[in-house]
């Protein structure tokens, strides 16, 4: 097929074949062509997609995290909040519970002395009462008795009563006297 | 199969009266397969063209259906794909070569796999080796270089970004402003694709020498020991081979990318 050449005499091996230059470039273009334009842009593609995939994956487990992360952290802030108010609230209710307390003592207290004083008054009166209507009895019983003693009837009704009265006077000043002098 | 291969099964052995047959250029001409007129159509072409298929072929069985769980061949094409954008282009240029990275693909696989024939039976030969394939990829390489220069510095800009350094001495400026021209202008696109053809040359030569002195030497006589030794040393050579050619795929991805990272930054 190839046979020795020696006879045509070997050209200079740096004198390049015009035609194999043609080939050579030719058959680069084809090569360049073909892996330029779709091969390896496909695989750039491809490895791109999968570094996509892996990373994605990991960025997606990130946020997944993280979201769970944040949930956990609203949950505890949401439970602070509630011991929070709960401790709130019954602070607030033992205030008002003293303060309910320390109230009705205060009315209880109000109430008590108002009794006293309703008590004190009503002796009083029953008292003022009671004195109009013993000196109007130890009047008549006086009156009577001495009517008896005496024989006369006191029936002037004035006359009878300044001397009810003056008696009275008299027997109040002694006890009033007493009294000072008890004292 | 490369002519001397031919040449030795013919019965060419030392003793018989055949003298060693040396590689030389020769190694690296081959008679056309077919001609259509004055176009030759000639052995590195069709590796050429089988390379074209084979990168354009496993990528499309990695990467035509892309999968978020990829299979096999997606993952074997995955860790080449992340090879080139992240060892070189992310390493080298940064964030802003990710918009390189199908270029720079496209030419380790391509530059790679031509340069992997050099070891595969039936093929044994680097294309890479005919100084044309790797001049292309370097002719293309110079251009995105020359055309991101000026496209983000403009043409003043452009002209200082691949002559000029800054905080020099005053005198030496003159000097380093033709320095600098030379290296970046000039030898950059030269080094590039001689770098890549040489190395697979001279590892072509030295392959095909030991191979053939294996056959030359191999007659019933002490010279079979020899023999023995030129084989062993052509297999540890082809095995060397291996790694050079995946090097010289990444160093010229390597350069290509530090070229188009000098014509993007900002002043040097």
């Amino acid at each position: 097929m190839m046979t020795f050449l020696a006879a045509e005499g070997a050209q200079n091996p740096l004198i390049p074949d015009t035609a194999e230059l043609i080939v050579g470039l030719l058959c680069f273009f084809i090569v360049f062509g073909m892996l330029g334009k779709k091969l390896l842009p496909n695989i750039q593609k491809t490895l791109e997609e999968r570094h996509d995939a892996i990373e994605g994956g990991l960025e997606r487990a990130e946020k997944a995290q993280a979201e769970a992360n944040r949930t956990l952290e609203e949950y505890k802030a949401q439970l602070a909040d509630a011991r929070h108010e709960a401790a709130r609230i019954t602070e607030q209710a033992r205030e008002q519970g003293a303060a309910i307390i320390a109230e009705m003592r205060e009315e209880g207290q109000r109430q008590r002395d108002a009794i006293i004083a309703a008590g004190h008054a009503q002796i009083e009166a029953d008292r003022r009462q009671v004195t109009v209507t013993l000196r109007q009895e130890v009047g008549r019983i006086a009156t009577d008795l001495a009517g008896k003693l005496v024989g006369e009837a006191l029936e002037d009704n004035a006359r009878q009563s300044r001397t009810i009265d003056r008696f009275l006077d008299g027997l109040e000043e002694s006890a009033s006297s007493t009294a000072e002098a008890a004292r | 199969m490369s002519a001397h291969t031919l040449l030795a099964e013919a019965g060419c052995h030392i003793q018989h009266d055949c003298a060693f047959p040396a590689p030389g250029l020769n190694s690296f001409d081959f008679k056309p397969i077919f001609s259509i007129g004055s176009f030759d159509f000639t052995k590195p072409m069709l590796l050429a063209l089988i390379c074209m298929v084979l990168v354009v072929g496993f990528f499309w069985a990695a990467f035509s259906k892309p999968k978020l769980v990829p299979g096999k061949m997606q993952m074997v094409g995955e860790i080449g794909y992340s090879f080139v954008s992240r060892s070189i282009a992310r390493e080298v240029i940064g964030k802003k070569g990710d918009k390189y990275v199908p270029f720079l693909t496209s030419v380790f696989f391509f530059v790679w796999i031509m340069n992997v024939m050099s070891v595969i039976p039936l093929a044994q030969f680097p294309a890479t080796s005919r100084f044309a394939f790797p001049v292309g990829l370097a002719a293309l390489v110079y251009i995105t270089y020359m055309y991101l220069t000026f496209k983000t510095h403009g043409f003043r800009g452009g002209i200082k970004n691949l002559v000029w350094l800054d905080g020099l001495p005053k005198p030496l400026v003159p000097l380093i402003v033709v320095l600098e021209f030379f290296s970046n202008v000039i030898l950059r696109p030269f080094t590039l694709a001689v770098r890549l053809w040489a190395n697979m040359f001279a590892g072509h030569m030295l392959i095909v020498m030991f191979s053939v002195a294996t056959w030359y030497l191999l007659t019933p006589a002490w010279f079979a020991a020899v023999s023995g030794g030129s084989f062993i040393v052509a297999i540890l050579l082809t095995a060397l081979e291996v790694l050079i050619q995946f090097l010289q795929a990444y160093i010229f991805t390597l350069l290509a990318s530090i070229y188009i990272s000098g014509a993007l930054e900002e002043g040097h």
